[in-house]
């Protein structure tokens, strides 16, 4: 129930602009985000992911609706009122302070006493490992402490909520591969909800409890990792979330929730059917590159459909295929796992057939 | 390779910047020079003298003239200031709105209207102001001097306030800060070299001032420009070389001053 929510948005919209020039950077949004919870807003820039997390901190007040923070709603309410903090995409550490005098900047605002602020300052310096950069300038380390510092700077108060914008994405790959890895070790030890926003869906999909797919100010999806993955609710969710293949057909037949899908590219696929949904007229099937295989093309009873190989992307872990499918309009991508000494056997111009793994398309409205 | 443009390799380059330079510092070289003169009159050098240093400094006028001078450059320059960062806040802190503009031609006022025109009306208004309340004392160039000193101090202080990441601002906001401790603990010790800035600048046009103060002041108010001038009309003698000089130096400290205390901050 309520009591189970961190924050609850509640039909939340936020206007910019006057007149001709007004436009909802976030429209009619709905959402609860559960205590002790990893929640990624997810969507591409321009989304409204980042007007929500603002409004939720303070920096924004909502145009209508309500958020709901232990029962009360917090939308009018300054920043500085909330319990809740943020680590800022630029970090935002203060620079005329050392990492210490940062990281404690919140407690000694709230008035607490001088030796509780210390104590607190020694435990988030020892949590985020930089003991031995406390009296430095924050000019002073690197970009991958930095981010360490405005972390234990955010979570130094205990707020009830914490809100991470964009936070890794200045961080080079493998840094932001240990980030990830520190954050999910934070969160839990710390029992604090975070509230993470990105762009970057294999972040989302490793990181979080929960994700909400937003685009265009409206929230698509909000599911796990895996639901959104696997059961996209719509096409773009589909398209936005890993790489995925669209099958335009009609549905001929229906049983046991599984649709026969005639399509004019790949013939009749068998596709899983979302519940409440009214199964007519036409359709899109997706299927994603890593559930078809390929196969002989002259032994077509096991394939599903046959084409043309265009391109041959070699990504070390696996090789992506693209193949163009007998309509010549479509074009097809696979993904096989490479095993170790393995020869390439193909090129760009043979004639291959295209497995698709039983019950892993889906039908999604058009 | 193809060698880079730059200006510096230009033809004519470095002789127009030692004209240029010439132009400047020489005629303050020379006036410099001068004010070692032993002789009577600056028509010819005799040799080299401290004594019209001596004279300066014995000379009752120079030093209330000096005094008069530095007070009021450090009230109005401080007033000044003061407005200014509060300006400099108010016009980069908000969103951009229409009228926005016209508040910047307000503030940065005294830089294009003519001195003279504000000084005739300063003339004309406090003449008044002097008949109904019967008050003539410094206080009348202490407010001139202020009005135009603000835009001098605002332009440094909104250029820092512009470079300064408004970010910094959100997280204490966002870290428990009201805006008052936020204003305090964040922007302030961030602002203060803008402020230094703006305030070294106010100090030395307050200083500088002659055509505003010669209309304003009242009998027996000359600052040291002004009687210099005075002076000057009547006879040059070595001693306004050396008052310069001072002047000059007096100058030079305060921007040594500003460049030190600027570099412990960064």
């Amino acid at each position: 129930m309520a009591e189970s929510n961190a924050v609850e948005i509640r039909d939340v919209v936020k206007v910019f602009g006057f007149g001709e020039f007004a436009f909802s950077a976030v429209d009619h949004a709905s959402i609860a985000i559960r205590k002790n919870e990893f929640f990624t807003l997810l969507g591409p820039s321009g989304c409204g992911k980042t007007t929500l997390l603002r409004l939720i901190a303070g920096f924004e007040y909502p145009t209508s609706g309500e958020i709901i923070l232990n029962g009360e709603d917090i939308g009018t309410m300054p920043p500085f009122k909330r319990p809740i903090n943020t680590v800022f995409q630029s970090y935002a550490l203060f620079p005329h302070m050392t990492v210490a005098e940062n990281i404690g900047f919140g407690l000694t605002m709230l008035g607490r006493p001088k030796q509780e602020v210390r104590d607190r300052v020694a435990a988030m310096l020892k949590l985020v490992r930089m003991e031995k950069l406390a009296d430095r300038r924050t000019s002073q380390i690197s970009g991958g402490q930095q981010q360490r510092v405005a972390l234990a700077r955010a979570l130094a108060p205990k707020p009830k909520v914490l809100l991470l914008d964009e936070p890794l994405s200045a961080l080079d790959y493998k840094l932001r591969k240990d980030m990830q890895i520190e954050l999910k070790r934070l969160q839990a030890e710390t029992g604090i909800t975070f509230i993470f926003v990105t762009h970057d869906q294999e972040e989302a999909l490793t990181m979080s409890d929960r994700i909400a797919v937003m685009s265009a100010g409206k929230i698509l999806q909000v599911d796990s990792p895996r639901a959104i993955y696997d059961a996209p609710a719509d096409r773009f969710v589909a398209d936005f979330i890993g790489e995925t293949n669209f099958l335009r057909g009609r549905i001929g037949s229906v049983s046991d929730g599984i649709a026969q899908v005639d399509t004019p590219m790949a013939g009749r696929v068998s596709a899983t059917l979302p519940r409440d949904f009214v199964a007519e007229g036409d359709v899109t099937v997706v299927l994603r590159p890593e559930h078809a295989a390929l196969c002989a093309a002259d032994e077509p009873s096991g394939c599903q459909t046959t084409g043309t190989l265009e391109n041959i992307v070699y990504f070390g872990t696996d090789t992506h295929y693209h193949v163009r499918l007998g309509d010549g309009e479509t074009q097809f991508m696979l993904r096989e796992q490479n095993k170790p000494l393995q020869r390439q056997r193909l090129s760009v111009g043979d004639r291959v057939g295209i497995r698709f793994e039983p019950n892993a398309a889906r039908v999604l409205r058009n | 390779m193809a060698r880079r443009f730059s200006v510096q390799r230009q033809t004519g380059f470095a002789t127009i910047a030692i004209i240029c330079f010439f132009a400047l510092y020489l005629p303050i070289v020379v006036l410099v020079f001068y004010a070692f003169n032993s002789a009577d009159s600056l028509s010819s050098f005799q040799g080299l003298s401290l004594r019209w240093f001596a004279r300066a400094f014995e000379n009752r006028q120079v030093i209330d003239a000096s005094i008069r001078s530095l007070q009021i450059a450090a009230v109005a320059a401080t007033a000044a200031t003061i407005a200014a960062t509060m300006a400099a806040i108010a016009t980069t802190r908000t969103e951009p709105y229409r009228g926005l503009t016209l508040k910047y031609a307000f503030i940065n006022q005294p830089l294009m209207v003519p001195e003279i025109v504000t000084a005739v009306a300063l003339l004309i208004f406090f003449a008044r102001i002097k008949i109904w309340t019967g008050y003539n004392g410094l206080g009348y160039l202490i407010a001139a001097h202020t009005a135009f000193c603000v835009p001098f101090a605002y332009l440094p202080i909104r250029a820092r306030l512009e470079n300064m990441d408004s970010t910094l601002e959100k997280a204490a906001a966002d870290l428990y800060a009201t805006p008052w401790k936020a204003f305090r603990y964040v922007t302030l010790p961030l602002l203060w070299p803008g402020i230094l800035a703006g305030f070294m600048l106010a100090f030395v046009i307050s200083l500088d001032d002659v055509v505003i103060t010669e209309f304003v002041k009242s009998a027996g108010q000359d600052t040291l420009p002004t009687y210099m001038l005075g002076q000057i009309r009547r006879t040059i003698t070595p001693e306004m070389n050396a008052i310069s000089a001072l002047f000059l130096l007096l100058s030079i400290c305060v921007v040594i001053v500003f460049f030190v205390v600027n570099r412990k901050r960064v």
